[in-house]
């Protein structure tokens, strides 16, 4: 090997990156056993005061029952227009088929303010302000484009000529849907799904403008206790967080890994 | 062409399409309809909202600033991503699945916690300030400055630039650079005159994501910034919930929403050789 130097170089630069990147979630975790209320690293002393601050404060637990609902409310919603829209497309085919993708991928790119300033327009005329439905419709616009990508990224190694059988053989288009199309776009709406859940689950900006202190969303009440003083609950709902995401992809690996190999 | 009504010939599809698309015009299309009426109606009709953006010189410098500070996020993105996304492409199965999994940890953790590690690591106390002192170099400022911003916001929209950089670079067939090394060339000549180019495409896509996503960046800046590090997105909110002048909080909407849209509109013809680029090689 001749390219020893560069290799070694390359090594260290993606090393470091690689450190720069996981750095802040590492930072998360041992703050959120801070014996002290203040975000000084490293955190000085033990306890766990923060998470029972957590599990016992109405309004931290009560944000996160509420972030909970609504997430998964939005990926079922989300899940089911994004499924069909993403059919719809592929379908569809020309050029008819590349704008409606192209239309219902801009939730991505519009700024969050600007969005949300629009949203807190409308709600504050129509009384959505702080409502289910007006956090629902919110969030599942944002998942919207999540879910289409990951089923239409399905539906295009989708082999059609299988419908085609399906209905030859007699089945009638509800049935060839359900026994035929479904279970193998099944992984693609999966992971749409997920990524609604997630989306929903993470959503800040939007939530920020339209909450109220009646229904208040946890990164809202994440926000708001940034802002107001340095808490170390905060560490400690990041480190749940991560715990559970751990889990559900861990999970996720060792079940597609078996499934993969049957 | 069988004999069965054929299931693709109806209008179907479209239909199907109907639900997302009354979403979008719900919440999307009405809202930002929304934004612009207001922008011209209130207080009175007329251009007022625009003139006054235009003639505060606060709103230029935040409007400059945003594209600076968008403009270095970008820059540094891309030097990050690089060597990364390459070192992904080239290495085997478990260190690959390793350095992915350093690009998805960070979103394993709610995005605003993300940005209290950063105000733990940047402030003047800070990890990042003690290890400079124990070095030897003087205290930075890092926190509620520019610079402090962009090291966050590079940090949250790495991904995005990794990841359109690796799937283009993945597609790279290496025995290019071989075969040009053999004919004599010299490595660094390969690097520019075949790999670079050739995966300049990812470069854009990543670039143009990262940029759009960095001008309408909202809580990073607000909770890692300063009054000299605002945002146009910070101006907005001000705007709209601290004075309630929604015409004025209006006008920026659109003047940002017309950047975006006009930087995606520029970038999108060298997105697009990607496709050919890509086609042509298989």
């Amino acid at each position: 090997m001749n390219l020893n130097l560069p290799r070694l170089l390359l090594s260290l630069t993606c090393l470091l990156i690689a450190i720069w990147l996981v750095a802040p979630t590492f930072v998360i975790i041992p703050m959120s056993f801070a014996g002290k209320k203040s975000l000084v690293f490293p955190p000085q002393g033990f306890s766990l005061q923060w998470y029972e601050n957590f599990f016992t404060n109405p309004q931290w637990i009560g944000s996160l029952i509420v972030s909970a609902k609504l997430a998964v409310m939005v990926s079922v919603v989300a899940t089911v227009i994004g499924t069909m829209a993403a059919i719809g497309i592929e379908r569809m085919k020309g050029r008819g088929a590349g704008i409606i993708r192209a239309v219902l991928i801009t939730p991505m790119i519009v700024p969050g303010v600007v969005l949300a300033v629009g949203i807190y327009a409308v709600y504050l005329d129509t009384r959505l302000v702080g409502t289910w439905t007006g956090y629902v419709l919110a969030h599942t616009l944002l998942a919207i484009p999540f879910v289409v990508i990951a089923v239409g990224a399905n539906l295009a190694v989708f082999d059609e000529r299988l419908e085609t059988a399906a209905a030859s053989l007699g089945a009638s288009r509800l049935t060839t849907f359900f026994t035929i199309t479904l279970p193998l776009i099944l992984p693609g709406i999966l992971s749409g799904a997920l990524f609604a859940f997630v989306t929903s689950f993470d959503e800040v900006i939007v939530s920020l403008f339209i909450t109220s202190p009646q229904l208040k969303t946890l990164p809202v009440q994440i926000f708001s206790s940034m802002t107001r003083d340095a808490d170390p609950t905060v560490a400690a709902v990041g480190s749940l967080i991560f715990l559970a995401t751990s889990l559900i992809i861990g999970l996720g690996l060792i079940f597609g890994m078996r499934g993969r190999r049957v | 062409m069988s004999s069965k009504p054929a299931p693709r010939a109806s209008r179907g599809p479209l239909y199907l399409t109907l639900p997302a698309l009354a979403v979008l015009v719900l919440v999307m299309a009405v809202p930002l309809g929304v934004i612009v009426l207001r922008s011209f109606m209130e207080p009175e009709p007329g251009f007022a909202n625009y003139v006054w953006f235009f003639q505060t010189k606060v709103n230029i410098t935040v409007l400059l600033r945003t594209f600076s500070i968008a403009s270095w996020v970008t820059v540094c993105c891309v030097l990050a991503a690089y060597p990364y996304a390459f070192a992904m492409s080239v290495a085997g199965p478990r260190l690959r699945l390793a350095l992915i999994m350093c690009v998805l940890v960070p979103f394993w953790v709610s995005g605003v916690v993300r940005t209290l590690a950063w105000v733990i690591l940047l402030q003047d106390s800070g990890v990042i300030n003690r290890v400079l002192l124990s070095m030897g170099f003087e205290k930075v400022r890092l926190i509620r400055t520019q610079l402090g911003v962009t090291i966050g916001m590079t940090q949250v929209l790495l991904p995005f630039m990794i990841m359109p950089l690796y799937a283009v670079m993945r597609g790279i067939d290496l025995r290019l650079l071989q075969a040009a090394q053999s004919l004599g060339a010299h490595p660094i000549k390969t690097f520019f005159q075949i790999y670079l180019p050739l995966s300049l495409p990812g470069v854009f896509a990543g670039a143009t994501i990262v940029f759009i996503l960095a001008l309408g960046f909202y809580i990073t800046p607000l909770l890692l910034g300063g009054p000299q590090s605002t945002m146009l997105s910070t101006l907005i909110q001000q705007q709209v919930l601290s004075l309630l002048n929604w015409g004025r909080g209006g006008a920026m909407g659109v003047v940002l929403l017309i950047v975006t849209f006009g930087v995606l509109g520029a970038a999108s013809p060298f997105m697009r050789r990607k496709y050919q680029l890509s086609g042509g090689s298989r």
